[in-house]
């Protein structure tokens, strides 16, 4: 063992390291320093006590407490349901236009409706509610069932095109696959509702077109091709295509007929989350 | 010339005499290879009497005062709000002093009060020393005040050491046990006041004995009650020698021109004991009587100079001042003093003492600049605020008359103690409507109500009728208007972009 360094004007011996002429003192720690050092480790195996603990072959030590951040969870959530009640109750309570007006249940609305929209809905209608092609916008003015709130919470409780009871939606016929019409009359339709929404088309198609369109297309979309919201035909006069605005869009439309299916959210969701859904989607809509 | 005291060197005293501080005592053992820990060496405070022990006992007895009282004075606000003056409120994030409120993002003037106390505490030390640590810190009022119930108990100095070390006996059993009682009963009161500060005190005082108060409510003030306990009952000076930073910091603001607790070597040496009626001549003041080390709560002999331990709080000067009257001499052997000072009073010159500093005025400059920052932002804080998001999905929405919609989520504050409807409006598109849901679309401001005392998310759409020649991204701004008073909050009109 070396000899100990001493440093001379404090009388206390060094580490003897040194940095830039300053040398470290060896100060003894205090003793209260290594008594509080053994509580932690005393700490330390009441917490192997009480805590889970040590991992086995098969499971772990559970500790005396029992504690289990899973559990604990689980009491959370159903706190936080029972919590909830009394709002989930007024918006049970309250119409939708009472709902939208009201600042805290419109607040309470919009929080709800935003999660479960993007729970449920964001899949196909986009995080933002703004559609893609074949899945409708819901941010603009252009609705296919009506945009007023009762229109909405109609909607989306009974679904388009599941076949279940109070669901609408028929389904537009093949004219194309199903050799209704020839490849040339098509074509002509296409021109006649290309021009339907007020762009250049071929006038000689149009008026070849003209008759077919009364014939085969007038008994949905309506003699001017305005659509029925009443049941979700689309309007074909505005500039909204649900499956694309472009000439072999319509054309492919015309052919092969497509229509979507929309479920029934009334089986899966309870009231008060399709009145929550309804307001935030009218509320984040375009005016109706 | 500067004369230049080396404070690491030891004044001259007999070699291999034991050191009469405690202080001392622990490096002496330390030296002598005392092993990888040390003990604590018991300090025993003799009580003095004097201007300074005076000046502390007021001190305590106000902040103490101020401490316990605080919580119960009650302030008016409307029905609803906390009527406490001074509250944490983290369950309602909110602060309340007075007539000033301050929400959770208004930390700032929190930071700021720390900064300024820092400065605070930056020019006194320069210009006083340690004042903060020997008069103020809350370690030193609550050891002075459990050393004081300690001497009621067990007696002076003196009689402490003897109980210590006597067996135990039933005299030592009730004198020691309603020392640690009383001390217990005083940390439980330093906790218990410590919870009112963060709940309405008149409501938890009740709740708490009956279970009923949050819990940590109980987990603080069981947690101060212990710190209480042990940093002023056990730990006393280890607390300010080992854990606290601040006696580590001081040696930066620190200069020969500050005020600290200082032996006037060049009247007290060199020091022997003096018998009555001897002559003075050719000899220093000090009568090496040990007074100032016995009152010393900190353990050290001021004589060594100044030290790491040393608070500054001047109880050392008292004890020396109480022998100087008695053997004869003037007071002061032991005083408030400067290095600048003693040293020049060695040369044979006069003792100049400097306040203004090139330190001291950076100090003072810098806490009157925040101090000035902060009242300013204080005076100038405005009840409403107002926080705009953008929607990024969509970005924009077209309509089928050609107008352009954009999406808005406003945070309107309203920090009064009263409901407010404001009126919005939105500045910089030419021709546009706002709408918010559940009331119709306007082309002037939109109402916004407002509970008192709380921040409303609204969702605001701007609709801009169709024009070929607007840019693609418009600067525009909200207003939320109470009267005269409004703020003003930028963001951009975006009518170029997708719909999906």
């Amino acid at each position: 063992m070396s000899e100990r360094k001493i440093d001379e004007p404090t009388g206390v011996e060094t580490t003897e390291h040194e940095w830039d002429g300053i040398r470290e003192l060896d100060n003894p720690l205090p003793r209260w320093w290594l008594w509080t050092w053994y509580l932690t480790i005393a700490a330390a195996i009441i917490y192997w006590v009480l805590m889970p603990a040590w991992p086995g072959l098969t499971g772990y030590t559970p500790g005396i407490l029992h504690q289990s951040d899973r559990a604990k969870v689980v009491h959370e959530l159903a706190e936080l349901k029972s919590q909830r009640g009394a709002e989930a109750a007024m918006l049970q309570n309250a119409s939708l236009e009472e709902i939208e007006r009201n600042p805290k249940l419109q607040a309470y609305a919009l929080a709800v409706g935003q999660s479960m929209f993007g729970d449920n809905c964001a899949t196909c209608h986009g995080p933002g509610g703004t559609g893609s092609k074949g899945y409708p916008n819901l941010r603009d003015d252009v609705w296919l069932w009506g945009g007023s709130l009762e229109q909405i919470q109609h909607t989306i409780t009974y679904g388009v095109r599941t076949g279940q009871p109070g669901a609408g939606g028929v389904q537009m016929p093949a004219f194309g696959r199903d050799q209704l019409l020839k490849d040339g009359q098509i074509d002509d339709l296409t021109e006649y509702v290309v021009a339907l929404s007020r762009r250049p088309a071929d006038p000689a198609a149009i008026a070849r077109a003209a008759p077919l369109f009364r014939d085969q297309c007038a008994a949905c979309h309506g003699p001017a091709g305005a659509g029925d919201q009443a049941r979700g035909i689309p309007n074909l006069t505005d500039n909204e295509w649900l499956y694309g605005p472009r000439r072999e869009d319509i054309r492919e439309q015309i052919v092969g007929g497509r229509g979507g299916v929309m479920p029934t959210w009334g089986a899966r969701l309870d009231a008060e989350t399709i009145k929550a859904l309804t307001v935030y989607i009218h509320a984040n809509a375009g005016a109706q | 010339m500067t004369v230049v005291i080396d404070r690491n060197r030891r004044p001259e005293g007999k070699p291999g005499a034991e050191p009469v501080s405690a202080a001392g005592r622990v490096r002496a053992k330390a030296a002598g290879g005392g092993g990888l820990y040390k003990a604590r060496v018991p300090i025993y405070p003799k009580l003095v009497h004097g201007s300074w022990r005076r000046t502390k006992w007021i001190l305590l007895t106000l902040m103490l005062g101020i401490y316990w009282i605080t919580p119960w004075i009650r302030w008016p606000r409307p029905s609803g709000l906390p009527q406490q003056a001074a509250l944490v409120d983290f369950a309602g994030g909110r602060f309340y002093f007075g007539p000033i409120q301050l929400w959770p993002q208004e930390v700032y003037f929190i930071t700021g009060l720390l900064v300024i106390s820092a400065l605070g505490l930056f020019l006194v030390s320069a210009l006083f020393g340690r004042l903060w640590c020997g008069y103020a810190c809350p370690q030193t009022v609550w050891t002075d005040l459990f050393i004081y119930v300690e001497r009621a108990f067990e007696g002076d100095r003196n009689a402490r050491m003897r109980l210590d070390a006597a067996p135990w006996s039933f005299d030592k059993l009730w004198r020691k046990t309603g020392k640690h009682l009383v001390w217990l009963g005083i940390s439980f009161a330093t906790g218990g006041a410590w919870i009112f500060y963060f709940h309405d005190a008149p409501t938890l005082i009740r709740t708490f004995w009956i279970g009923q108060a949050p819990a940590t409510a109980y987990i603080f003030c069981a947690l101060l009650t212990a710190t209480t306990y042990v940093f002023a009952g056990f730990m006393r000076e280890q607390v300010c020698t080992y854990m606290c930073p601040w006696p580590r910091i001081q040696g930066a603001m620190l200069d020969q021109h500050s005020l600290q607790v200082t032996y006037r070597a060049d009247r007290g040496e060199p020091r022997s004991p003096h018998k009555k009626g001897a002559d003075w001549s050719g000899r220093g003041d000090c009568v090496d009587c040990n007074a100032c080390v016995v009152a010393c709560p900190m353990g050290i002999d001021i004589r060594d100079g100044a030290q790491l331990e040393c608070i500054n709080c001047g109880l050392c000067a008292d004890a020396c001042d109480e022998i100087m009257v008695r053997v004869g001499r003037p007071r002061g052997l032991i005083a408030y003093d400067t290095d600048a000072a003693v040293a020049a009073r060695a040369s044979g010159r006069p003792a100049v003492y400097k306040l203004l500093r090139p330190r001291t005025a950076y100090y003072a400059a810098a806490l009157s600049l925040v101090s000035g920052l902060m009242l300013w932002g204080l005076a100038h804080r405005s009840s409403i605020d107002l926080h705009v998001l953008r929607d990024r999905n969509p970005m924009v929405v077209h309509m089928q008359d050609g107008s352009v919609r954009d999406g808005y989520t406003l945070k309107v504050e309203n920090r009064s103690f009263y409901p407010k409807t404001y009126a919005v409006t939105f500045d910089g598109v030419p021709d546009v409507r706002l709408k918010t849901p559940g009331a119709a679309a306007t082309t002037g401001a939109l109402s916004v109500a407002v509970d008192a005392n709380s921040v409303r998310a609204v969702r605001v759409f701007a609709v801009a009728p169709p024009a070929a020649d607007r840019p693609a991204n418009l600067p525009a701004a909200f207003t939320v208007r109470d009267g005269a008073r409004r703020v003003v909050a930028k963001t951009v009109f975006t009518s170029v972009g997708a719909s999906r």
